[in-house]
């Protein structure tokens, strides 16, 4: 390849003396610091006083909770893809068999403990991702805090709490018309 | 043993220092948080007010957040650490930075009623004032020497052997911007030069008393030139923004206290301010009149009140205040730079203090002898 050569540009003296530029610069300081003084240009939010809650687009990745679908099924069947997939591993799930009399046997198998330690979870989406079922949901609160380690997991009932119920589902294990 | 001597010096000292200058580092620390966060568009701390009330104050009792942070943090020495050395550091930079202030004039002669001399209200009114600050101020590059050596860990030591470098090489300009100043008023006792000036204007506003004269105002280019040298001067030998090379925070984690926690950093950053409260209040007494009003408003002042028997302490006070405006403002003017400006690269910095600063301080003193013999001439 040709070599290029690259000049330095050529300063006139009142850029070699750097004063005049300095002072520029002073100006353009002393411009912003008066503006923000007088309120015209901060992009500060004062936080508990100013959320930005209500500008979070629509796939923010918030806490994850489960859902029931409008019949009051809880969506999860334990298949325990979310727990996998989990990077930091922050799902456990104790599966159990859903008993013969109950109206939605067919489905066979529902979560007996389920829970989430939110000091591990990284809100990554995965488990959203995963889940065959549509059951958990990451919705879009962020501020998840507690006093004591035990209460930032949230168990099963914990969870269902904070997702409630979600409709326009697919429902696919409904009866056959 | 003259009592009323010693008492009145340590009436001085712990009001000066203690209650004057200590809550002024502090404070100046949340004022620079503010407006740098104010040039930079956003807002600074503004939250922290009395504590256990709900009186929110703008964030002013930061400092008081601050000093309790300072106290309980805990205040480890690393094992690899030369020890001697790395304790005394930190006390190696704050104390020549607040030894410093004894010359200083922060205020006119307190005249009380029941006293028969006014009391001067200056700590130690020595005949050589700026060279004494020079002198000790040289010490404090000891402090970051020893600070960066001793953290036995290369960013420390990088810090510390550019911080001294620096510091060096601008003393040799801000000693010699200095003597302008000792030429056109013959002396160095600090607490005459303020008076001077606030009898005859101030070195850069000539504008009262004898400072109509053609030769005073001619004398402003060489006193302007010693005053921005003596200025940019202050600013590199108290590793301040353009010359903060020593402890950047982008290039060497911390410089040369990035080994340093709670107590023992609270005391550079302390030793830090309080050099460059005092390189301005130098600045302020040399060049703009030390704690005078201007336009002779000072003695209108002292005339209205220093023969009153209840308020001849006024003209004092209102000295004071003007002091410490003055300082206060030439704080700001560091912040303010501190906003603008970009970081020297080394050979630049290098370069400004031995070949530019240098030569322009020399010529300098040439310039402002040739227009003082020139005053002298018989024309």
């Amino acid at each position: 390849m040709a070599t290029v050569t690259v000049k330095r540009p050529k300063l006139t003296l009142a850029e070699k003396l750097f004063l005049p530029g300095i002072i520029k610069g002073l100006g353009i300081t002393l411009g912003h610091a008066l503006r923000a003084l007088r309120g015209q240009k901060k992009v500060t939010m004062q936080y508990p006083e100013e959320k930005w809650d209500d500008n979070l687009p629509e796939h923010y990745r918030g806490a994850p909770a489960l859902v029931k679908d409008e019949h009051g099924r809880e969506r999860c069947v334990s298949c325990q893809l979310c727990e996998f997939i989990c990077p930091p591993r922050a799902i456990s799930i104790k599966p159990e068999e859903i008993p013969a009399g109950d109206q939605w046997a067919k489905v066979e198998k529902r979560p007996r403990e389920f829970e989430i330690d939110m000091i591990r979870c990284i809100y990554c989406g995965m488990c959203e991702e995963v889940c065959p079922e549509q059951a958990i949901f990451l919705r879009k609160d962020y501020a998840i805090t507690g006093i004591s380690r035990e209460e930032m997991k949230h168990d099963k009932s914990k969870l269902y709490e904070i997702g409630g119920v979600r409709i326009g589902l697919v429902n696919k294990w409904n009866d056959l018309k | 043993m003259d009592f009323g001597l010693i008492i009145s010096s340590a009436i001085k000292i712990v009001g000066f220092v203690f209650l004057m200058l200590m809550p002024l580092i502090a404070y100046i620390i949340w004022v620079e948080r503010r407006f740098l966060a104010l040039i930079q568009d956003r807002v600074g701390p503004n939250r922290v007010g009395i504590p256990w009330t709900k009186i929110g104050l703008f964030g002013l009792g930061q400092p008081i957040a601050d000093g309790v942070k300072s106290f309980l943090k805990e205040d480890f020495m690393p094992d690899h650490v030369n020890k001697f050395y790395f304790a005394m550091a930190p006390a190696l930079v704050m104390v020549p930075a607040l030894l410093t202030c004894a010359v200083l004039p922060f205020g006119r002669e307190l005249v009380l009623p029941f006293l028969d001399n006014p009391i001067p209200l200056v700590i130690a009114d020595l005949e050589v004032g700026p060279i004494w600050i020079f002198a000790i101020a040289s010490l404090g590059v000891y402090g970051i020497v020893l600070a960066g050596w001793a953290s036995n860990s290369k960013y420390p030591f990088l810090g510390g052997v550019r911080a001294t470098s620096q510091m060096i090489s601008y003393e040799i300009a801000l000693g010699l911007s200095i003597i302008p100043v000792l030429l056109i008023f013959q002396h160095l006792n600090l607490s005459d030069i303020v008076t001077y000036q606030s009898e005859n204007g101030w070195l850069l506003l000539p504008m009262w008393g004898e400072g109509w004269t053609v030769e005073r105002w001619l004398y402003l280019i060489p006193a302007g030139i010693a005053f921005i040298i003596f200025v940019v001067s202050m600013f590199a030998e108290t590793n301040r923004t353009p010359f903060d090379l020593p402890e950047c925070e982008t290039e060497l984690v911390a410089g040369y206290h990035t080994e340093y926690s709670s107590m023992k950093f609270a005391m550079f950053f302390m030793g830090e301010y309080a050099a460059m409260i005092i390189g301005s209040g130098l600045a302020v007494t040399l060049f703009l009149g030390g704690w005078s009003l201007p336009f002779g408003l000072d003695g209108v002042v002292a005339g209205w009140f220093l023969e009153s028997a209840w308020f001849s302490w006024l003209p004092a006070l209102i000295s004071i205040f003007t002091f410490f405006a003055k300082v206060v403002c030439f704080m700001l003017f560091f912040i303010w730079v501190r906003g603008t400006l970009p970081r020297f690269r080394y050979d630049q910095l290098m370069k400004l203090g031995w070949i530019i600063f240098f030569e322009a301080a020399l010529l300098n003193i040439i310039i402002a002898a040739a227009i003082l013999m020139w005053g002298k001439s018989p024309v």
